[in-house]
């Protein structure tokens, strides 16, 4: 065997290797889609996603999982709302203001923050938080909304700070010395400078901080409460979409309506966070910043 | 002008006051786990298994399952994720299939834990019949934390001068030689780094193996890899929710989390010293 037909066959072994993300993406779609797809021979699927009430295991049964997306998408906005200005500002400290020491701490803080069990803060939220939320407001329930958006957001604080920290570095120290030489003091550089030119690494970081709250089941499974009901209040308890699938599926009857409506859901959450993903990616290569020669 | 450093100072004092929010919490939850959890620790509950139904007795199963989860999930993703990595890194061209590539990567990066476990659920417990067990949860384990296997194989061969392989190819060796020889012996450091940050990973990951592999209860240890198993991460969540013994259970739950925290946060910590160590020491 020549040389160069070896060294073809070995660039193409490992060009099949290289394939494996894609192929796993799709094999995830495509046992979502068998698991998940006979649901819709008994749902619609507007009833399915915009049906108002989940009772999956009364007679008649009902599936609807509006209830579940709203959960979702209200524990995530509320855990943004503390985890961006959180994230954000930890990176701007980091990147801008930190001396090398303070950062030498926070980076190894932040990745720990990262790599701390999902498993381990839900318990945190419930036998520590929700009991103390509980007191301090006299609620019949600690495990809610409020409860859940804090948990939440110190898992995506570690994505949108380091995120945030990547894309504030990479800004050109040129930028900066133009602004101070014009006389601008650090607030002025760092806000009408340096965060402008970072903004699309920073938006890409809230995205994948979103992505990484609302695909989050463990914090939502044991903190949330659980009620599937459109919530009227922040210390209402609610029921996002993880929470159920990971609850129920146990006791689901394998391949009955209830199993294949856990995996519809999945589909659902499956898609939401690939859309985010697909976002982060359009904004993070569309505004890429080649040098300090572009914007 | 008195207003323009008034409002700096203001501004600095917020963004102090946030990254000091952030290092206040880890090492607050970290106290109040240790304070807690470390009355529970002891040598028999590290080394028997739970009786009197999970009120009495130590963990040794949940943390001999980790392991063997743990392990082999990293024996899945390893291989395939330095050979991804190196594919994108040495002989990718730039283009849409390198792109789409790295779509895919980010996209799996970003897929829910949850979904992956009925990801697993679906392929390997129902389609291959597998049943719930170690292979099946390690599996899906490995396809979790492949993206970050990825990663980090990709840094530490971008970290590898291009001076290096123009060395060895000048000599007129290989493309696949200077890979086998050059390339991967000095990148490895940083591959096996970033592996270790992949175990700290795929150790604390819950949902992905409630339906996959893991037990709330196994009367003996696993004797193959087709057995279930019980694991820490899923331990806590079961003590903590669903048993009869909440209350009674407390200590050893605080236990439990003290065990897995401090396993995934060495494992982590561990990780991050030697990368911080191999960074400073590069001689190139």
């Amino acid at each position: 065997m020549s040389r160069k037909l070896k060294e073809i066959i070995i660039k193409n072994i490992f060009f099949l290797f290289a394939l494996i993300s894609i192929f796993i993406l799709g094999l995830i779609v495509v046992f979502l889609f068998r698991e998940g797809l006979p649901i819709f021979k008994v749902v619609s699927v507007k009833d399915f996603i915009f049906g108002n009430e989940w009772y999956p295991t009364y007679n008649p049964p009902d599936f609807g999982i509006w209830p579940l997306i709203v959960g979702s998408i209200i524990v995530t906005l509320f855990a943004s709302v503390i985890a961006v200005p959180l994230g954000v500002l930890s990176a701007i400290y980091i990147s801008e203001i930190a001396p090398p020491l303070m950062k030498e701490i926070l980076k190894p803080v932040i990745e720990l923050l990262a790599g701390l069990p999902s498993v381990v803060l839900g318990f945190f939220g419930m036998v520590v938080l929700a009991p103390w939320l509980q007191e301090t407001f006299d609620l019949p329930t600690g495990l809610n909304i409020v409860n859940v958006s804090i948990i939440l957001a110190i898992m995506a604080v570690p994505t949108i700070s380091s995120i945030s920290e990547d894309a504030l570095y990479s800004v050109p120290r040129e930028f900066k010395e133009a602004s101070y030489a014009l006389g601008a003091t650090r607030f002025e550089t760092i806000a009408k400078v340096i965060v402008p030119a970072a903004l699309s690494g920073i938006s890409t970081a809230v995205i994948l901080g979103m992505a990484r709250a609302i695909g989050e089941t463990m914090v939502v499974l044991m903190v949330a409460g659980g009620a599937a009901a459109i919530p009227e209040s922040i210390f209402d308890s609610v029921r996002p979409m993880p929470a159920s699938i990971a609850a129920e599926m146990g006791e689901a009857p394998f391949r009955s309506n209830h199993y294949h409506a856990l995996f519809a859901t999945g589909m659902v959450l499956f898609f939401i966070t690939l859309f985010f993903n697909l976002i982060a990616d359009y904004i993070s290569t569309k505004f890429k910043e080649v040098g300090s020669g572009t914007l | 002008m008195k207003w323009r450093y008034f409002k700096q100072n203001l501004f600095l004092g917020v963004v102090r006051l946030s990254a000091l929010t952030i290092a206040i919490s880890l090492g607050g939850f970290l106290f109040y786990i240790f304070v807690n959890g470390l009355g529970a620790i002891s040598w028999e509950f590290l080394t028997l298994p739970p009786r009197d139904s999970m009120t009495k007795g130590g963990i040794m199963p949940a943390i001999l399952g980790t392991i063997y989860l743990t392990s082999g999930a990293i024996i899945i993703a390893l291989p395939l994720g330095v050979v991804s990595a190196v594919y994108l890194n040495e002989y990718a061209k730039q283009g849409p299939v390198v792109r789409i590539i790295r779509l895919g990567v980010n996209c799996l990066a970003g897929v829910p834990s949850i979904v992956f476990g009925l990801f697993g659920l679906g392929l390997f417990v129902v389609f291959l019949q597998f049943g719930s067990c170690i292979l099946s949860g390690a599996l899906t384990l490995g396809f979790l934390i492949l993206p970050t296997i990825i990663g980090a194989s990709e840094e530490a061969l971008k970290s590898v001068p291009q001076t290096f392989r123009e060395a060895s190819l000048g000599l007129g060796i290989s493309k696949w030689h200077t890979i086998l020889r050059i390339v991967l012996p000095n990148a490895l450091p940083g591959i096996l780094t970033g592996s270790i940050l992949g175990i700290g990973r795929a150790a604390g990951e819950t949902a992905p193996i409630m339906f996959t592999a893991s037990a709330f209860f196994t009367a003996k240890l696993p004797t193959s890899i087709f057995d279930e198993v019980m694991a820490l991460p899923y331990h806590v969540y079961v003590l903590a929710t669903a048993g009869t013994h909440i209350e009674e259970t407390r200590q050893i739950q605080y236990g439990t989390v003290l065990v897995l925290v401090g396993l995934v946060l060495s494992i982590d910590l561990i990780a991050i010293v030697i990368r911080s160590y191999i960074r400073k020491k590069k001689r190139w």
